[in-house]
């Protein structure tokens, strides 16, 4: 697994997941995989209400769709593999390296079970191409592509800058522990100031949890600072990344079922629509 | 805050699962919930209940189903397939069996699909299934001709109308259903005139409330299920055969998948609860799912609307639903026989081989003469594992060599050595040849059944009687196993070769 895989559509924010991505392949080296899928079920067939079946109705039937489902295929790639080469050419001057482009067909999800086992990381957009149903919205693909993916998911932000401060949500979850292993291990993080951001009661396990993770990553070679702040989590975290401008936000992801989600509602939805920087999201079950 | 993010949440995913494609489903789901009406009625009156039976049917099934299905797009309601299975349990014991054995046909097929039996549909070749349209469409034309006997000729000029305007009006708009100007001329002309044909009020009740929920009134005893059960099981079986076929019908014309056993279970609650709201078993259909396609049709939603259409025109519309004459709705029958039937597997008699054409017509002929499509597929079914098997056992031959010194001979067997092919096995040996060695050659054979091992053991007994000494060699790791198991000449007293 030395590659890593983005996805990206026509939407305003296929350049910054281009450069996202090719930040992180420039800096640890791994090829990356640029996928655009193309989403067949989109597709409008031509309206006919006559309602009436005539001799041999099904086959008449089936090469009218079939006809017109293959001009609007040939569309759709060579409007894909248009922006798949402009997104690789892009990625490449970026500086990433061995960058393949595949263009697909079908559900976003399966291109994600796919493409995931010989990936590290996935980086999507805040935003995808049909999520155009109200402004402040996700894509309606990223909360499913991040419960289903099993390695860490970096949603791009509207715009890209290199990340110089990153700060991790430090819960103490199994979620979170994913992220500072990942961290320590990786390459992606070198240079990068680090701040272990605690919100919420403080307390003595809590916090040792929190100072063996700093060690790690102090040992690791990075810059850490560890701070409590007490509060309602999300607006310290997102107060926190807009006072000291940090550009790069860690964090566990949808710990909670579906059922209480739909509920209560879900803070990882919540934290990635309203912060401003890219987020980067680790699963429990991720590899 | 967080009401907002779970109402954004359920928004999402009700947008993937439902709200795709509104326009198209709403608009499918309106021109099917029209040509629902006359198909409702005509197959309660094939089963010889009234017109209410089927419409409540229809509602219930059509609603019930877009949740509870496996393939979205799909509409099911009343059916032709399954209406004909009830007609002698409605002459015999009256409706409220009907309604039991519809109940007892949906808990039949939730237990298909909860044992995940959905696969057992990869026995059902393409020949059976073209043969299960073509008598699904014979059976639908054959209900309309006690229509059409003993009648003026008022209703052939109608029918043959009705027909003329079913097809030639699409020439002028196809923004309007055509089946429906069909019964709304007809209506018009036939009360203007003052024509004597039937209507549909003649042939039963209509709807006057909205369905309520109902036990059946049959007493609850072994008697009960014994006449029921025969019936509950051919309309369950039908009803799962046309629904997954319809599935695979609409899979192929939208190219996505379905889930087959969850179309198996929602068949099931479909017909259970609708059972309990005075409704006749139904499953999907292949018409009704063509012509939701071909309106736009693709999601649940178009479904639901469907149901939801058709109890709002039946509520409302319900005193006019009675004066639409009978001709209208048998031209719109006559329209649906000629949509179901395949006929390019007419054309492809000709270029077909021979055991494909006799499976379909065996196929055919089996429902015609049952007015059961379980039997014909059965029939099917069994003809075409029989050709399958005969196929097979031509792909079997044996080579033999007799060696330099003219004592020992080796038979090299090859291909699928099975019930089917034992016979030529054991006639491929020349047991009078005096030999000191024989050797049977298994590496290019399979054994697969019980036939074969004793077919291997006999002629191993008839060498050996004969003298010689016999080996068997290079039989796979599957047939060695067999053979190991059930064979009386187990691999250790004749020699596996090893």
């Amino acid at each position: 697994m030395t590659r890593i895989t983005a996805f990206i559509d026509a939407s305003a924010y296929t350049e910054s997941v281009t450069d996202h991505a090719a930040w992180v392949s420039r800096t640890t080296g791994y090829g990356l995989d640029l996928v655009h899928v193309v989403d067949h079920r989109r597709r409008t067939a031509p309206l006919d209400f006559t309602g009436n079946l005539a001799l041999g109705a099904r086959s008449t039937l089936m090469d009218t769709l079939t006809k017109h489902d293959a001009e609007a295929s040939r569309l759709a790639r060579e409007a894909g593999a248009a922006v798949l080469d402009a997104a690789k050419a892009h990625a490449e001057a970026a500086g990433a390296v061995d960058v393949h482009a595949k263009l697909r067909t079908g559900e976003m999800l399966e291109a994600v079970k796919d493409f995931e086992t010989g990936s590290r990381l996935l980086v999507v957009g805040k935003r995808g191409g049909h999520a155009d149903f109200a402004a402040g919205h996700l894509g309606s693909n990223l909360e499913r592509v991040v419960r289903a993916a099993h390695r860490p998911v970096l949603v791009a932000s509207r715009a890209f800058t290199q990340p110089s401060h990153a700060v991790i949500a430090f819960d103490g979850g199994a979620s979170v522990g994913k992220a500072i292993s990942h961290i320590a291990d990786g390459a992606l993080f070198s240079g990068v100031k680090l701040t272990l951001l605690n919100a919420g009661r403080r307390d003595d396990g809590l916090e040792r949890e929190m100072d063996a993770a700093a060690k790690l990553l102090k040992e690791a070679g990075h810059q850490v600072e560890t701070v409590f702040a007490g509060g309602e989590p999300e607006k310290v975290i997102l107060g926190h990344v807009a006072d000291t401008g940090a550009d790069l936000l860690i964090m566990g992801a949808y710990g909670h079922s579906r059922i209480r989600t739909l509920i209560i509602g879900s803070t990882t939805t919540e934290m990635v629509r309203s912060c401003r920087i890219p987020v980067m999201l680790f699963r429990p079950d991720m590899g | 805050m967080a009401f907002h993010d779970a109402r954004q949440w359920a928004l999402r995913s009700l947008r993937e699962t439902w709200f795709f494609n509104v326009r198209g489903d709403l608009l499918a789901g309106l021109v099917v919930a029209l040509a629902l009406i006359p198909e409702a009625i005509a197959f309660s009156i094939i089963a010889g209940v009234d017109p209410k039976v089927g419409l409540y049917a229809s509602v219930s099934i059509a609603i019930l189903i877009a949740f509870t299905g496996g393939r979205p797009g799909m509409i099911s309601a009343a059916t032709a397939a399954t209406a004909v299975l009830m007609i002698t349990l409605v002459a015999d014991h009256g409706l409220q069996y009907l309604l039991a054995a519809t109940v007892l046909a949906g808990l039949l097929q939730i237990g298909v699909g909860v044992l995940r039996l959905g696969f057992l549909m990869r026995f059902v070749s393409r020949s059976v299934l073209t043969g299960f349209v073509n008598a699904l469409a014979i059976l639908i034309f054959m209900a309309q001709i006690p229509e059409l006997t003993g009648v003026t000729w008022v209703t052939y000029a109608m029918v043959a109308g009705g027909l003329a305007i079913i097809y030639l009006f699409p020439k002028l708009t196809t923004a309007v259903p055509s089946p429906l100007v069909c019964i709304l001329v007809l209506s018009a002309l036939s009360l203007l005139l003052g024509l004597d044909v039937r209507t549909v009020g003649d042939m039963g009740a209509l709807p006057d409330t909205l369905p309520v929920f109902l036990l059946p009134d049959v007493p609850l005893n072994l008697e009960t299920l014994q006449i029921i059960f025969p019936y509950a099981a051919a309309v369950a079986a039908v009803g799962l055969l046309e629904s997954l076929l319809t599935a695979q019908i609409v899979d192929d014309l939208t190219d996505t998948p379905s889930d087959r056993n969850r179309e198996c279970v929602g068949q099931g609650v479909a017909n259970t609860v609708t059972g309990f709201f005075g409704g006749m078993a139904g499953c999907a259909m292949i018409g009704q799912s063509m012509i939701n396609v071909k309106s736009g049709g693709r999601g649940r939603l178009s479904c639901l609307a469907a149901g939801l259409f058709l109890l709002f025109l039946i509520m409302v519309l319900g005193d006019a639903v009675a004066m639409i004459p009978m001709p209208a709705l048998v031209a719109i029958m006559i329209m649906v026989s000629i949509g179901t039937f395949s006929w390019s597997s007419v054309k492809a008699l000709r270029t077909y081989p021979l055991s494909s054409n006799l499976v379909m017509i065996a196929t055919v002929a089996g429902v015609i003469v049952t007015h059961n499509l379980a039997v014909g597929v059965l029939i099917g079914v069994i003809l075409s594992g029989v050709f399958f098997a005969w196929k097979v056992s031509n792909l079997f031959t044996v080579t033999s060599s007799l060696s330099d010194d003219e004592r020992a001979r080796t038979y090299a067997i090859e291909g699928q050595l099975f019930f089917a092919s034992a016979e030529d096995f054991m006639k491929s040996f020349d047991f009078r040849e005096a030999l000191t060695e024989v050797t049977l050659d298994l590496s290019n054979a399979h054994v697969w059944d019980i036939s074969a091992v004793q077919a291997v053991d006999l002629a191993v007994i008839k060498f050996e009687r004969e003298g010689a000494t016999v080996t068997l060699v290079g039989m796979n790791k599957a047939s060695e196993t067999l053979m190991d198991r059930l064979g009386a000449k187990d691999g250790d007293a004749v020699g596996t070769g090893h």
